[in-house]
């Protein structure tokens, strides 16, 4: 058996008793203890942190990415989206997101989503910083304290966030024009505001806008602002040259509202979403309103071609009114068609002067009666209604009231509704019935009795040429010939004459000697005769002083 | 074949500090009468600390898979990536290679090296005695390999060091990042702290 290596063991020494420890405590099962502590603090800070889980609706989610996209307040990161996904329905996508924990008090019923991404749209470009950084989701947060976790994004962003100072007012329009979401509001050609929407009323027949005008200008919005379509161009040539009227060049382009309050009236503001009209222009807009009104129908005879809506109801040149509809009806009765065409009349733009200051004759005198009593006696006097051509060039006719001395007596027809106002033809429908009647005695001639006899005449006529064209022709062949012998011959005895009685022809200078001679003798005789006249005895008894 | 004499059976004692050897006296431990140092025949607690370890190291081993361990901050972009993610974008970019490796180093050898270190604690506890000089293999193998683990963490740090560029670019580390080196630390130390005689000593007592 081999030696073992380390033979001397016992030689070793002895380890020496460890003087015992207290509490062997692993401490080094703290550790596990220590991580689930950490990651209970940090599971629970997470939790804490992570706010609720929303639901967004959009049409498209275009631009949008899962854990990429965040939701956005102010540009301050509240949430991320976690999840895109369509709907059941496939008409929607809906957008999960994970809110922070602080955002939760933003999750309010009016809350609104809208998705950021570069636009351009009219004059202004937006959201070009999402270029880059890819699109967001921006938030506006409501002011309703219902809480909600499911929302309908919107598809362009909102024109006025909810901490926008400013006020909200409403318009009403006929038709939007060239409006639309975002167009300018101007006051005194500021920008005051924009658009926020507009929508189609129930029924159809007219528009509502609404618009937000920010806070300094809100205060000029007063019970007598007059809102008006600022868009386009409005050029008018006057006597004092060719005016244009704009609002900034953007509205001519992208369109925009304009308002102003008529001069000398109330300043207090009204309250928000206080009903307006939208006027077509700054015209019609800041025009006095007529408060009183009185509709009347007219029946014209002539065609009503160049009339149109709104054409004014002209006093002398002075618009008292204007058309207000034109259209046909069937009178069962007569069995004909006629025209009404029914125009508003403004009385109070007719001042009533009388003798009797405290008994106001006049149109602007509110009660029906005096009003009646004075259109009664206007119309006794003449007074009617015509169609006129404003202008010859576009064939504009308006409606004109004046006197007129030789016209029937008629009366305003009260009983119907409207009240009809007689009428009278003039102007070209007076030319037009005075042609007409010429060319009604026209027809009546005996045209062909006339051209039957003219034919006759005319036959006759031709025999007459006939003959006259063989006398000419006779003429020609023997007169002719022997005239011109005749004028030969006549030529040659002027041409004697003229010797004959040239100032030097011998006959001249006889003629002359005779001429002397014969007034010689006729004073001679002269001579005589005077001596016969003072001596007629002579005669008898010869001179005196002659011997017998 | 008969056990092999150890120093335990053949009543000696090594005194880790000065390596003298001494007489083993009753009980578990002694003090090296040379160097004054404890000694002790196995390493004291070894299997309540490694469990210890462990099981921190498997606690953190979710929220470092779960967790974003980087976040990557562009001008255009902020993208946050845990380690699978990284993985998968580096396969969808077609380096295969590449995401295997991140793959084996980040997710594989963890999760490895906490199970086989789990299996070998358990064997001790449960004295098994088949297979002695295969776990013994085993366990060297992933004190080997334990170390290399640490790749995605190098990476990391190395992105977040240079790619600094303010706005342009930012890269943060992320808590996931801080839960893997702990694991990975941990299992380090875990495997350090394992005993390995004790998987000899079921059949020494045997």
């Amino acid at each position: 058996m081999a030696e073992p290596p380390f033979a001397p063991l016992d030689d070793l020494p002895q380890a020496v008793v460890e003087p015992p420890r207290r509490g062997r405590l692993p401490f080094i099962w703290l550790l596990p203890v220590l991580v689930l502590m950490v990651a209970a603090f940090v599971a629970i800070q997470q939790k804490l942190a992570q706010g609720p889980l929303i639901d967004i609706e959009f049409l498209s989610a275009d631009g949008l990415e899962t854990n990429k996209t965040k939701i956005r307040y102010k540009d301050v990161d509240i949430g991320d989206v976690t999840d895109i996904h369509v709907s059941k329905d496939r008409k929607k996508v809906i957008v999960t997101a994970r809110m922070h924990a602080d955002a939760g008090e933003y999750l309010v019923e009016d809350t609104r989503f809208w998705v950021v991404k570069p636009r351009v749209a009219g004059g202004s470009v937006s959201g070009l910083g999402t270029l880059f950084s890819g699109a967001y989701i921006s938030v506006d947060v409501g002011r309703s304290t219902v809480r909600r976790r499911s929302f309908a994004g919107l598809e362009v962003p909102p024109i006025v966030t909810s901490d926008l100072p400013g006020r909200e007012y409403i318009l009403r329009a006929e038709e939007i024009g060239s409006v639309s979401v975002g167009s300018t509001v101007y006051y005194r050609h500021i920008a005051a505001g924009q658009v926020v929407a507009y929508a189609l009323d129930p029924g159809g027949a007219s528009v509502t806008i609404k618009v937000f005008v920010d806070e300094p200008y809100d205060r000029y919005v007063t019970p007598s602002t007059r809102f008006w379509q600022a868009s386009g161009i409005d050029m008018s040539i006057g006597s004092d040259g060719v005016k244009l009227e704009t609002e900034s060049l953007s509205s001519i382009l992208e369109g925009g509202i304009a308002f102003q309050s008529l001069p000398q009236s109330a300043t207090n503001p009204v309250p928000a979403d206080t009903a307006f009209t939208l006027f077509t222009d700054r015209e019609r807009a800041m025009r006095q309103s007529d408060t009183d009104v009185r509709t009347f129908t007219m029946y014209f005879k002539g065609s009503l071609r160049g009339l149109s809506v709104g054409a004014p109801v002209d006093l002398r040149g002075i618009t008292i009114g204007e058309v207000k509809s034109l259209s046909v009806e069937y009178d069962r009765d007569g069995g004909t068609l006629r025209f009404p065409v029914e125009v508003d009349i403004f009385p109070q733009r007719i001042r009533g002067r009388s003798a009797h200051a405290d008994h106001p004759l006049g149109m602007d005198d509110a009660s029906e009666t005096a009003s009646r009593t004075l259109i009664d006696s206007l119309v006794a006097h003449g007074m009617r209604a015509e169609l006129k051509t404003g202008s010859l060039l576009t064939g504009q006719k308006y409606v004109a009231l004046d006197f007129h001395t030789e016209v029937p007596p008629e009366h305003v027809g009260w009983d119907a509704h409207p009240a009809v106002f007689p009428t009278a033809t003039g102007g070209l429908d007076e030319i037009q019935d005075s042609v007409g009647s010429i060319v009604k005695k026209l027809d009546r001639l005996p045209f062909d009795q006339m051209t039957a006899r003219l034919m006759a005449t005319l036959a006759t006529l031709d025999d007459t040429m006939k003959t006259a064209d063989r006398l000419v022709k006779r003429i020609d062949g023997t007169i002719a010939p022997q005239l011109s012998a005749t004028l030969t011959e006549a030529q040659a005895a002027m041409k004697n004459a003229k010797e004959v009685l040239g100032q030097d022809a011998p006959l001249q200078s006889d003629l002359d000697r005779t001429l002397l001679e014969l007034s010689r003798a006729a004073k001679s005789v002269s001579a005589l005769v005077d001596y016969l006249e003072r001596h007629p005895e002579s005669t008898l008894r010869g001179k005196p002083g002659d011997p017998p | 074949m008969s056990a092999p004499l150890t120093g335990r059976a053949a009543g000696l004692w090594v005194c880790g500090h000065c390596r003298a050897t001494v007489r083993a006296r009753a009980g578990r431990d002694g003090l090296c009468p040379r160097c004054g140092g404890t000694i002790h025949v196995r390493k004291p607690h070894s299997m309540a600390t490694t469990a210890a370890l462990l099981l921190s190291a498997a606690l953190l081993y979710i929220p470092a898979n779960l967790l974003p361990v980087m976040d990557m901050r562009t001008l255009f972009d902020d993208e946050q990536d845990t380690i699978m993610s990284g993985v998968l974008s580096l396969a969808q970019e077609g380096s295969w290679p590449l995401a295997l490796l991140v793959f084996i180093a980040s997710i594989v050898v963890p999760l490895l090296k906490l199970v086989v270190m789990g299996w070998l604690l358990l064997s001790v506890a449960r004295r098994s005695r088949g297979n002695v000089l295969h776990r013994s293999k085993l366990f060297r193998l992933v004190e080997f390999i334990g170390r290399w683990s640490m790749l995605d963490v190098y990476a990391i740090s190395l992105l977040v060091a240079l790619v600094q560029m303010r706005s342009l670019a930012m890269i943060h580390v992320g808590l996931g990042a801080l839960a893997f080196g702990a694991v990975v630390v941990l299992t380090m130390l875990a495997a350090q702290s394992f005993d390995e005689r004790l998987l000899w000593d079921a059949n020494l007592d045997g």
